[in-house]
């Protein structure tokens, strides 16, 4: 066990922890965060990508000591109910969601592309969700929101 | 109620009040009495569980606080298919409230009704016809002007209600909240059968794409998953499953992860392996680390031929018809077809591998649990602990999407026994393997069919014969051994008894659809099915499982579809007939008739026979095929159309377009039935194209998204069109497994009408299309 510093969506938080630890379960064990989903724990699925350094990354297996001190982002990092970031309003609006347990991975997922490609097509959006899963099967709908929020973002 | 967590605790708050304080200090409202009984969702158990709030209460249901809120309260639960949302429509529908002044809980056995289970497509029939929620509503709309006519000195016919407010016609300013008219107390009358619902054409709430509640939440990452609850002192555990299936514990080491961090306690019950530390990471470090020995597998029948293997095993038989004269229809037909059908165990593998909290404190015990029955866990937990059901409190928790019988209910197990083996609360979520190695899974299943034709081509008889296993289920009130915890804690499946010949049939049933729709079904002298064949049987062999089966969306339906619709289309290129047209020629049921028209003609569907003539024999080919249901026989209609394009070089298919169409009786939310139909569609196409549990010859191989495959969120998503056919005059079905349930069938005939080659194996994977289009000739 140490003391690793982790600055999570604006803060910065001290934690005793074993430096192997992956950083999904400080955020969603030792923070208490809901956004990072533990769906797989071998990086095959996406529910728990967070953004570190503008890179989209799987936090079940990152391990902390890999992001101490780095500005890590969650899904609740970038907008709330009441003053949602352009893709959280987009998948409200489009109705994006049925369980929902993926969503946090998609958005993040989309967001750290959007950032970087901000005119991206519908073809490149798709591309760039090619490793993450939903299996309610909400792809429609969540596409959709995505390349919805890239135009504003654009704008 | 300390076993609330934050967030129930806030919505009963919201809610204006919390129930048991408000039932225990409020006085009974009298306004009226009413016999009669509605009907409950029990018949398989008997009965709604000890301990329910009574059905036929309308307390049970609907209660209205001093400021004119109203909570309502449902055996019938959130997974994710927007299923609160239409409930929550529906009672304000009924009592004339907003939308938003309805809190609607669910699934908790300390508050809620005992609706038996989630699942089946069953929650429109239960709660949205006559019945139940609905007719509590019905009842407690005509409780509150029967009081105000009572107020206010005039008749009831004079009188209007409006965002939970009742008006004199004549006079609007003559008017009373139901806060005021209710006044915290109890309605204390029974759910009267006769109350007259709420019209469908004057319907302002129900029927409208009311956006769900939820989703704001999830999207922002605010919303409780079971995965986040959190109480004080809580643990986290582990299990550790057998290495292969059929193996027992032989000796476990505890002293291999006495030296690590945070372990708690290492826990033996049987062939139960778990360990609890105080932090997951250290949980899933002692887990990997714990040296148990355990005994060789009971060793698994071969993957590569065990389809043969079904059609050799002891089995349970039933006949679901059977005109017994099958075999004389067929000897005299001018031609006989026949063909077997080969459907993979399929897995529900859902997103997040499943998650439960317990707290286990002596006597008692609380379980937040993702189960689709609360109250067979309340019973099932207190099976396993050794308690009295009445001290075992089930709160349903929003899981991973399920789509049936997934880890749910064996995770909840896996925490009830850490946490009564601690004193503690533990939490457990599985790992990705100990989930998809152990799961329930969908039925693999061995279809033949025959049909027999005259010489214009018409069918005069059809015969289907299925081999599928089974092996535990769902928990019922009194079987923790359907799921894997049970069983390695000592219990029993519910017992397999094969039965051979099968009686004949006493009354029609065609819950699993192995009844084609094209066939009579004529049981007991009458004509019960959507068809006009008259020479008719289908006989089914239920056989033993080596793993653990259950309920996966659609759960033999699709399968028994995929083999039915298939046939049928290869019946009509036979007598080189349109798939529409000849369809259409042997169904008599008007709204089957319907959903196939509409969908045809939304498609654009062109009228000739496939294949489609002239196709070249290499290179990428387009082709549409269709399929159709009426879902469980009598539980909502679906007709769907598959356009693809057919790589004949790499054998890879891929979708262009679906159109489906929908007869689900009155549309509650048409927003969220699309999102059904949509997520179905394609969670069609992903099982049809690639999923299939495999194994060697101990255990299960399939256990990650490597081994296990599954269509990505970026893959070629396809036009999706819903055609949703409103019928307002007819009662409300499920909708969330209809369109599954056509799609393999429809890719399948689209794929014949692209390349004339036929494919009877799913799933559909390239090196099939490929073996398909070799032997085409």
């Amino acid at each position: 066990m140490s003391a690793i510093t982790l600055k999570v969506n604006g803060q910065s938080h001290t934690l005793d922890l074993d430096p192997a630890t992956p950083l999904l379960y400080a955020l969603s064990d030792d923070l208490e965060l809901r956004g990072p989903k533990f769906g797989c724990g071998l990086g095959q699925c996406g529910a728990c990508t967070v953004i570190v350094k503008g890179q989209a990354i799987r936090s079940c297996i990152t391990p902390v000591r890999a992001v101490a001190g780095s500005e890590i982002t969650t899904l609740e990092g970038i907008g709330t109910a009441d003053k949602p970031h352009p893709i959280q309003r987009a998948f409200i609006e489009e109705q994006a969601a049925q369980c929902g347990f993926c969503v946090s991975g998609v958005i993040m997922t989309a967001k750290a592309f959007l950032d970087k490609h901000p005119r991206a097509t519908e073809e490149e959006i798709r591309q760039a969700l090619a490793g993450v899963l939903c299996r309610c099967f909400t792809g429609v709908r969540m596409l959709r929101a995505i390349h919805r929020a890239g135009q504003e973002m654009a704008r | 109620m300390k076993t609330l967590t934050p967030d129930a605790r806030a919505a009963l708050e919201r809610a204006g009040f919390l129930r048991r304080d408000f039932l225990k200090g409020a006085g009974a409202l009298i306004v009226g009495f009413s016999t009669g009984a509605i009907r409950t969702a029990h018949a398989q158990f008997g009965g709604p569980s000890p301990g329910s709030p009574p059905i036929n209460q309308l307390d049970s249901w609907i209660a209205i606080a001093a400021d004119g809120r109203v909570t309502a309260y449902s055996g019938k639960e959130e997974l994710g298919q927007g299923i609160s949302t239409a409930q929550a429509q529906l009672v304000a529908e009924e009592l004339s409230v907003p939308f938003n002044r309805v809190n609607l809980i669910y699934c908790d056995t300390a508050l809620t009704p005992d609706q038996a289970y989630t699942a089946g497509s069953q929650s429109h029939p239960a709660n949205f016809n006559r019945n139940n929620l609905a007719q509590a509503g019905a009842t407690a709309r005509e409780a509150l002007f029967r009081l105000a006519s009572e107020r206010l000195s005039v008749p009831v016919d004079q009188l209007t209600a409006s965002d939970g407010v009742i008006r004199l016609k004549s006079d609007p300013s003559k008017a009373l909240g139901y806060g005021q008219l209710v006044a915290g107390r109890r309605f204390n009358l029974q759910v009267d059968p006769n109350a007259k619902r709420k019209p469908t054409s004057e319907w302002t709430v129900l029927g409208k794409p009311v956006p769900r509640p939820d989703i704001p939440a999830l999207v922002t990452g605010e919303f409780e998953f079971v995965h986040n609850v959190r109480v004080p002192g809580m643990l986290h555990g582990r299990v550790v499953r057998p290495p292969a299936v059929g193996a027992t514990v032989m000796s476990v080491d505890e002293g291999s992860v006495k030296n690590l961090a945070g372990v708690v306690k290492v826990v033996v019950k049987k062939n139960f392996v778990g360990v609890v530390a105080e932090k997951p990471w250290q949980a899933i470090q002692a887990a990997s680390q714990l040296k148990v020995t355990w005994s060789a597998g009971a060793g698994l029948p071969s993957h590569a031929t065990f389809y043969a293997h079904m059609r050799t095993q002891p089995a349970r038989d039933a006949l679901a018809v059977d005109s017994k004269d099958v075999e004389q229809r067929l000897a005299a037909a001018a031609t006989v077809l026949k063909a077997t059908y080969l459907h993979p165990y399929q897995m529900h593998g859902s997103m997040g591998s499943s998650c439960a909290v317990a707290d286990v404190e002596g006597e008692k015990a609380t379980v937040w649990s993702p189960t689709q029955g609360v109250w067979y866990q309340k019973s099932t937990v207190a099976m396993l602990l050794g308690l009295k059901p009445e001290n075992v409190h089930v709160i349903f928790r929003r899981g991973s999407g399920c789509y049936g019988l997934n880890g749910a209910d064996t995770v909840t197990y896996d925490a009830a026994i850490l946490s009564q083996a601690v004193g503690k609360p533990v939490r457990v979520q599985l790992s990705r393997k100990d989930e998809m190695a152990w799961e329930n899974y969908g039925n693999a299943y061995v279809i033949d069919e025959r049909a027999g034709l005259d010489a214009q081509g018409n069918i005069i008889a059809w015969d289907h014969e299925s081999w599928s296993p089974t092996r535990g289920n769902r928990p019922g009130p009194g079987t923790p051994g359907n799921v894997v915890t049970g069983f390695l804690a000592g219990f029993s499946p519910q017992p397999f008894t094969p039965r051979s010949p099968a009686s004949s049939p006493t009354a029609y049933n065609n819950n699993a659809n192995a009844v084609p729709s094209y066939v009579a079904g004529n049981v007991g002298g009458r004509d019960q099915g959507t068809g006009t064949v008259k020479s008719e049987r289908v006989l089914t062999h239920t056989i033993e499982s080596p793993f653990w089966t259950g309920p996966l969306r659609s759960p033999n339906r699709l399968q028994n579809t995929f083999a039915h619709e298939c046939f049928l289309d290869e019946l009509a290129a036979h007598t080189k007939a349109d798939p529409v047209e000849y369809r259409l020629r042997h169904l008599r049921d008007p709204r089957l008739i319907a959903v196939v028209n509409e969908v045809a003609k939304a498609a654009n569907w062109e009228v000739r026979p496939s294949p489609k003539p002239a196709t070249r024999k290499t290179g990428v080919v387009t082709g549409r095929g269709m399929a159709s249901v009426l879902y469980e026989g009598d539980n909502g209609y679906s007709a769907l159309v598959a356009e693809v394009e057919v790589n004949q070089d790499t054998g890879s298919v891929v979708v262009k377009r679906f159109v489906v169409c929908n007869d689900v009786g009155p549309v509650s939310n048409p927003d969220g039935l699309r999102n059904q139909i949509e997520g179905g569609a394609l969670q069609g196409l992903s099982r049809a194209l690639m999923e299939e549990v495999t194994w060697d010859d101990q255990k299960v191989t399939s256990f990650d998204w490597r081994t296990y495959h599954t269509l990505p969120l970026g893959f070629d998503v396809p036009k999706v069109e819903a055609v949703l056919l409103n019928r307002p005059d007819q009662e409300a079905t499920g909708a969330g497994e209809t369109s599954i349930t056509v799609v393999a069938a429809a890719l399948g005939n689209a794929i014949f009408d692209a390349t004339g080659a036929r494919i009877r194996q799913i799933p559909f994977t390239p090196e099939r299309v490929k073996a398909a289009l070799a032997a085409r000739g």
